[in-house]
């Protein structure tokens, strides 16, 4: 059984999450900024009429917050069958991948990946960082 | 007999729906005569038929569903065997409980149904240990033939009805007839199949005119096939009670409700885009959408709505035995029974109401020795009161009994160690009636007796509060005391005002919201404590806090233009000030995450009509967020504190309604905390404020008026460099302007002379006395030494920090 991954770039590193845990993914959309909330927080988006939380993932994994001029896309996850929007650069492809490359996170990233990363796949020409998204979602 | 009425009601329709489950589950027990299941069930309605009925005194349905039981008992227990006879005896049973509850429903007594033929055939079967064995032969024959009379009289029956429909009820006497007629069929016990017969046989022939009620035991006896068709026309035209109401789980309405909750919201955008678009045919269509979510969200609210009289019509039965235990004269009085209330809130406040009353009559209203004594009529009256208003509904709970003394409250609270003497002095008698609400402050027995009231109040408060309304008590001692609980009507869909505040919109529930002002340009109403603002609301102090402060938001430049939204939150008003309002619009609160739940702010979060998510405040909770912010600190006011020409001066009340000024300039800030921030560190009064320990004096108490505690403090917080000083008052009471003329220099300790504010002899306060018996090296900090090191010993103030 091959596993399927959700892949998705921020600063030009590759991640991945469970396929099956991703709803959709869109375009950042015009949301609400919830005063004192944590940095993570993005703000509040409306999907079709729900109220989605929105999760800064860059803030996140201990980056920079996007600013008001990045065009972040939305991945939106479902967590305890709640939708959760995470901002990410880019949205990639869905990636098959052999488990039997999947190897622990290597002890070179960065501690702030290290809570969040649960391991490695080797690809060809780069690693794909597979994320806990239960975790990642958490702020 | 309302209340009566009621209950016989429901019984009936619970008992038709009973019934039905209980025609098929004998139909099934003759194919499936050894399940105890079906049994057990077919046992348990029929007893609490007979339970129920029982407690109502319907004698006869009493009696006969006592013999029904006591059959049913025997098979259900393996002593004898299901037969077709005794089947048709049990469905017999049942059908003379639906004709009597055919009687109870439409004349609300049992009438004239004779239920002993009945009862003389089940005692039969039950008194043949071999009725099992005798009836089997006969089965075969009397099916057939009960069928054909069955089918004719389903037939004749079917044909009737149709004219007859709608005279159904008047029809009961015809229908009791028939059932009693073939009196003597019972006592020939032995040959069941054949006395069964001709009675059912007769019928069509003897009384063509007959109403269908007697149809029933006949279709419902033998579950032919003719007959099947004539049940359904019978169930019709007997069951009214049940037609008319259904039971629907509160699950679905609850769902219901979302459903409405989120049309509503759709409804909003619809309205916001027609607006915006200008198209009349797309705005007629927006209007007339809007008008049936309107109806549709009243109707579905309808639906959970029930008027308060549920929870009432137990209470004269209550106030009843109340009062006769106790030996009072009670009348009670209820007005607006016809209130209605949400389902979920009408339960929530069932135990509150009970409790209330209870301790109205038991501590409010005397006993009538007492009541002629004092020239009170001997009976008194207990008032409840229920009204819309606002969108909120008020309950009013009224007793003309003694009333509610603050003193013997004072005392109590006293003992209970929740206030000292010198608090207790400082409070209004408004105020002390609160003290009943702090928990423990009654939940011992032993209050009943001595302060006469409010077990358990805290609870009653709690309780409230849950739901979101607000219980206050107001009284008069003598006269009586008037207990008010103001309650939102549904819990769903909200009406909130949105305003504007730095770009961004939040809405503001309309519960919380007393008024709105405008500020105009030469700021009129507004003063400044410390750099903390305050409007002056007819004669109060209204303390402002900027949302844009509380948000962390840019701060504002001048206060010009800006809106005061007064609220109330608490128990306390503060005037939350805001960019602009925009709307008032119906929300529909929805969950949010619980990272945005934990920053304590926000109650929920909503969708507005332009699609966009807004957040809802928790009024209650930026008050609370408020009072820690109002430490904006703008230091160095405290070189003003020499007094000038004209200065602003700061009146603050203390006990004995001595009125205090000090000059404005001096204060850094001006606080409302708890009486429970008070510490005691060797003798002496500090505080834990700001992360620093804060020596706090008692102004009242300095200065011999007793002592200035209540439950919520005023506390004039000085600042010099890093130390600081807070001076206890009751209340603020205003900002003068004062000028070195009008001050006499009558004076006394403590004091530096006396200003007349709005006609009250105001003393001055000698401020650098007051916060040296605080912190005696508070002004060394800048080497402005008073020697008053002994008064602050004589205080018994230590050095704080």
């Amino acid at each position: 059984m091959r596993h399927q991954l959700a892949t998705f770039k921020l600063d030009d590193r590759l991640y991945g999450v469970d396929v099956a845990r991703v709803q959709e993914a869109l375009k950042i959309q015009a949301h609400t900024p919830v005063p004192h909330a944590p940095r993570t927080v993005a703000g509040l988006v409306n999907l079709r009429g729900q109220v989605v939380l929105m999760v800064d993932l860059r803030a996140r994994l201990g980056r920079e917050p996007y600013g008001p001029d990045d065009e972040p896309m939305m991945m939106v996850v479902n967590i305890d069958g709640e939708p959760i929007s995470l901002l990410v650069d880019a949205v990639g492809d869905v990636l098959e991948l052999d488990p039997d490359t999947f190897g622990p996170p290597p002890p070179t990233l960065e501690e702030s990946l290290q809570e969040l990363v649960t391991g490695v796949y080797s690809m060809e020409d780069e690693l794909l960082l597979s994320l806990d998204v239960d975790l990642a979602a958490q702020v | 007999m309302d209340a009566m009425d009621e209950i016989v009601r429901e019984f009936v329709v619970e008992s038709y729906e009973n019934l039905d489950q209980l025609d098929q589950d004998l139909v099934a027990l003759e194919s499936d005569a050894g399940s105890r299941a079906l049994l057990s069930s077919v046992f348990r309605t029929i007893h609490t038929i007979k339970g129920t009925s029982g407690f109502l005194a319907f004698s006869n349905l009493e009696s006969l569903t006592h013999v029904g039981e006591n059959l049913l008992a025997e098979l259900r227990d393996g002593k004898r065997e299901m037969t077709q006879l005794t089947a048709d005896v049990l469905l017999k049973m049942v059908d003379a409980v639906r004709d009597l509850l055919g009687s109870i429903e439409a004349t609300g007594n049992e009438g004239t149904i004779d239920t002993a033929p009945v009862v003389a055939e089940l005692q039969a079967v039950l008194d043949d240990p071999t009725g099992g064995a005798a009836a089997a032969a006969a089965p075969a024959d009397a099916d057939a033939d009960d069928a054909l009379s069955e089918a004719m009289t389903a037939l004749h029956v079917s044909d009737d009805d149709e004219d007859d429909e709608d005279d159904e009820d008047d029809e009961e006497l015809p229908a009791e007839e028939a059932v009693a007629e073939p009196e003597p069929a019972a006592e020939p016990a032995a040959e069941p199949a054949k006395t069964i017969k001709p009675k059912i046989g007769k019928r069509p022939a003897d009384k063509p005119a007959e109403a269908p009620a007697p149809a029933a035991p006949a279709a419902a006896a033998a579950p032919a096939a003719p007959a099947a068709k004539t049940e359904k026309v019978e169930e019709t035209a007997v069951r009214s009670a049940a037609e008319q109401s259904i039971r629907v789980d509160v699950d679905v309405l609850d769902a219901l409700m979302r459903h409405v909750g989120e049309l509503v919201l759709a409804r909003n955008a619809m309205t916001n885009l027609a607006a915006d678009m200008d198209d009349p045919v797309l705005v007629r269509a927006s209007q007339r959408l809007s008008l049936i979510a309107t109806e549709l969200q009243q109707g579905v609210m309808k639906t959970r709505m029930q008027p308060i009289d549920h929870v009432w019509n137990k209470v004269p039965r209550m106030v009843r035995d109340i009062s006769s235990a106790l030996g009072r004269k009670v009348r009670l009085d209820m007005v607006g029974k016809d209130t209605e209330l949400d389902r979920g809130v009408l339960e929530a406040i069932k135990d509150p109401l009970t409790h209330l009353i209870r301790n109205a009559i038991d501590h409010g209203i005397e006993t009538p020795e007492t009541r002629t004594k004092v020239g009170k009529p001997e009976q008194g009256v207990l008032t409840l009161k229920a009204y819309h208003q606002g969108g909120q509904v008020v309950i009013e709970i009224t007793d003309d009994g003694k009333g509610i003394d603050p003193e013997v409250i004072s005392a109590k609270a006293i003992e209970k160690d929740l206030k000292t003497a010198a608090q207790i002095e400082a409070m209004s008698p408004q105020d002390i009636l609160q003290l009943l609400f702090l928990p423990g402050f009654s939940t011992a027995e032993k209050v009943t007796n001595v302060s006469g009231r409010g077990v358990g109040m805290d609870v009653v408060k709690t309780k409230i509060d849950g739901i979101g309304g607000v219980v206050d008590v107001q009284s008069t001692p003598g006269a009586g005391t008037t207990w008010r609980l103001r309650i939102p009507l549904t819990l769903a869909i909200m009406p909130a005002l949105t305003v504007e505040s730095a770009s961004e919109t939040f809405a503001i529930p309309q519960v919380n919201l007393l008024e709105l002002l405008a500020i105009d340009d030469k700021l009129t109403g507004i003063d400044h404590v410390g750099d903390a603002p305050v409007y002056r609301l007819r004669g109060h102090l209204l303390p402002l806090v900027d949302l844009r402060d509380v948000l962390g938001r840019q701060k504002r430049e001048s206060l010009v233009g800006a809106v005061i939204a007064v609220l109330q939150a608490d128990g306390g008003r503060f005037g939350l000030l805001v960019d602009k309002v925009r709307n008032t619009e119906e929300i529909v609160a929805k969950p949010i995450a619980a990272a945005i739940k934990t920053i304590g702010l926000y109650a929920g979060a909503t969708l507005l009509g332009d699609g966009s998510v807004t957040l809802i405040l928790d009024i209650p909770a930026v008050a609370r967020r408020a009072l820690e912010l109002n430490e904006t600190q703008i230091e160095g006011h405290d070189e003003h504190a020499g007094r000038g020409d004209t200065e602003q001066m700061l009146v603050v009340s203390v006990g004995d309604g001595r009125q205090l000024a000090m000059p404005l300039g001096a204060v850094t800030r001006l606080e409302r905390l708890p009486a429970t921030v008070l510490e005691t560190v060797g003798g002496a009064s500090v505080m834990q404020y700001r992360d620093r320990i804060t020596p706090v004096v008692d102004l009242a108490q300095m200065l011999g008026a007793g002592a200035a505690f209540r439950e919520e403090l005023a506390f004039v917080v000085c600042q010099r460099g890093d130390r600081t000083v807070a001076l206890i008052a009751n209340e603020v009471v205003d900002i003068v302007d004062s000028s070195e003329e009008e001050r006499s220099e009558v004076s006394g300790y403590g004091l530096l002379g006396s200003i007349v504010v709005k006609d009250k002899v105001t003393e001055l306060l000698d401020l650098e006395a007051a916060v040296t018996a605080a912190d005696a090296s508070f002004y060394e900090a800048d080497d402005n030494v008073f020697n008053e090191s002994e008064v602050a010993e004589l205080i018994g103030a230590g050095k704080g920090a």
